[in-house]
């Protein structure tokens, strides 16, 4: 009863939603919208189950002064603070408070982190791109190309290094990158299909 | 408030840049900031969006008649809250399983046709069309697409013909991988010069 009924909804949800794209009826149509709609309002729940178990283990490590519990107290604190920013009374979405918040606190942390992550990939470059053997100079010499592209201290080799860039991104890399895209596809498609048949049960946790 | 807001952010810049030297106070206090506001940013965004706008606002549409049928979806989304007790958290896999079967069936389809087909299809061309360099063109997409699909295949051994084929997939693939790296070290200075401009510009305004 406790896997037997998930396995059915998993069946009928999933051979409706692939079944749907070749009946164009209206009935089918408006299950489809609402299915969408379904999953949509699900999230919100999921999400808030999520920010539960976040409040739970943040509170569980600062209660036992676990390890680095200080930061614990800090998490909470931006939470709760961004949570009462985007309350109605404060204005919701457009609240002062909460579009200031997203502009100088979650942007220049957020970009900042990605940007720091340039100095690892020079570290983790310097470490691959030894070219050790042909191939690993060919991926040194395609890396090389598409880094220049864009250089404007190149002189006359600027335009010739652009086009061999533009060359390398539109055929030998999008020959690759269909390869893998092709390979991805089937892959989700026989996924799916284990998911939709019941093959593939992990959703369903261990019990 | 705009000046405590660029020094707020400039601080935070600083914070995360920190990390460069070693993992210190200033670094963590900052990651925290972020775990807790992502976290409480992106439960305000689906609150309003989702559960506001998709249903307060839709169950009160009088003009439509069917508006009902969107209390569905509360029900299942109260169900997964179920995890919540343990003994009746069972009942939380029936959302579940209607999230992982509709998007199963729908990702089934959607990525067959995208990934799949519509890629075969644009392959699938004419090489001899055109000049020289367009016939050569055709014939690196053509040739490429098929030997990176014979590098991915391991149910046969790579050997002879079908391993110089698969031999050809990897060069390809690594030129590939050296583009998708240089593209991305690209997008990281550029966000690298960004806050730097930032920081020099908009805060220290030492940048003409």
């Amino acid at each position: 009863m406790r896997k037997e009924i998930p396995q059915f909804i998993v069946l009928i949800a999933g051979v409706f939603m692939a079944m749907q794209f070749f009946v164009p009826h209206s009935y089918s149509q408006f299950l489809y919208r609402y299915a969408l709609d379904w999953l949509i309002i699900i999230g919100i729940f999921a999400l808030a189950l999520a920010v539960w178990s976040f409040i739970r283990v943040s509170y569980e490590k600062i209660q036992r002064k676990a390890d680095n519990w200080p930061y614990a107290v800090v998490s909470l604190a931006g939470l709760f603070t961004m949570v009462f920013a985007g309350l109605w009374f404060m204005g919701g979405l457009e609240s002062y408070l909460y579009r200031h918040f997203f502009s100088f606190i979650m942007i220049p942390i957020q970009s900042t982190m990605y940007a720091l992550l340039a100095f690892f990939i020079a570290s983790a470059a310097y470490r691959a791109f030894r070219a050790r053997s042909l191939l690993a100079t060919v991926l040194l010499l395609a890396a090389l190309v598409v880094m220049l592209r864009f250089n404007p201290f190149l002189g006359p080799l600027g335009e010739p290094i652009a086009r061999l860039a533009d060359w390398i991104l539109n055929y030998p890399n999008l020959a690759a990158k269909r390869a893998i895209a092709m390979g991805i596809g089937l892959g989700i498609v026989a996924t799916a299909l284990k998911v939709i048949l019941g093959i593939e049960r992990g959703y369903m946790g261990k019990d | 408030m705009e000046a405590i807001g660029v020094w707020t952010a400039a601080l935070a810049t600083i914070g995360i840049v920190s990390f460069l030297y070693k993992d210190n106070v200033l670094y963590r206090i900052c990651e925290s900031v972020f775990i807790g506001t992502s976290a409480g940013y992106w439960f305000v965004t689906y609150f309003w969006d989702n559960l506001y706008r998709k249903f307060y606002l839709g169950i009160q549409d009088a003009t439509d008649p069917n508006r009902f049928f969107l209390w569905f979806g509360v029900v299942l989304g109260v169900l997964m809250l179920t995890r919540l007790w343990g003994k009746i958290g069972w009942l939380s896999r029936w959302p579940l399983a209607f999230v992982v079967g509709a998007t199963a069936g729908l990702y089934m389809m959607t990525f067959f046709v995208s990934n799949a087909m519509r890629q075969v299809g644009a392959t699938i061309m004419p090489i001899f069309r055109g000049n020289l360099p367009a016939i050569i063109d055709n014939t690196v997409l053509a040739v490429g697409v098929f030997c990176g699909l014979v590098y991915f295949f391991f149910s046969k051994e790579h050997r002879g013909l079908f391993g110089r084929a698969s031999r050809v997939g990897i060069w390809i693939l690594m030129i590939t991988f050296g583009a998708s790296f240089g593209y991305t070290v690209m997008s990281r200075m550029s966000l690298m010069l960004g806050r730097f401009d930032f920081l020099f510009g908009t805060w220290l305004g030492i940048l003409p």
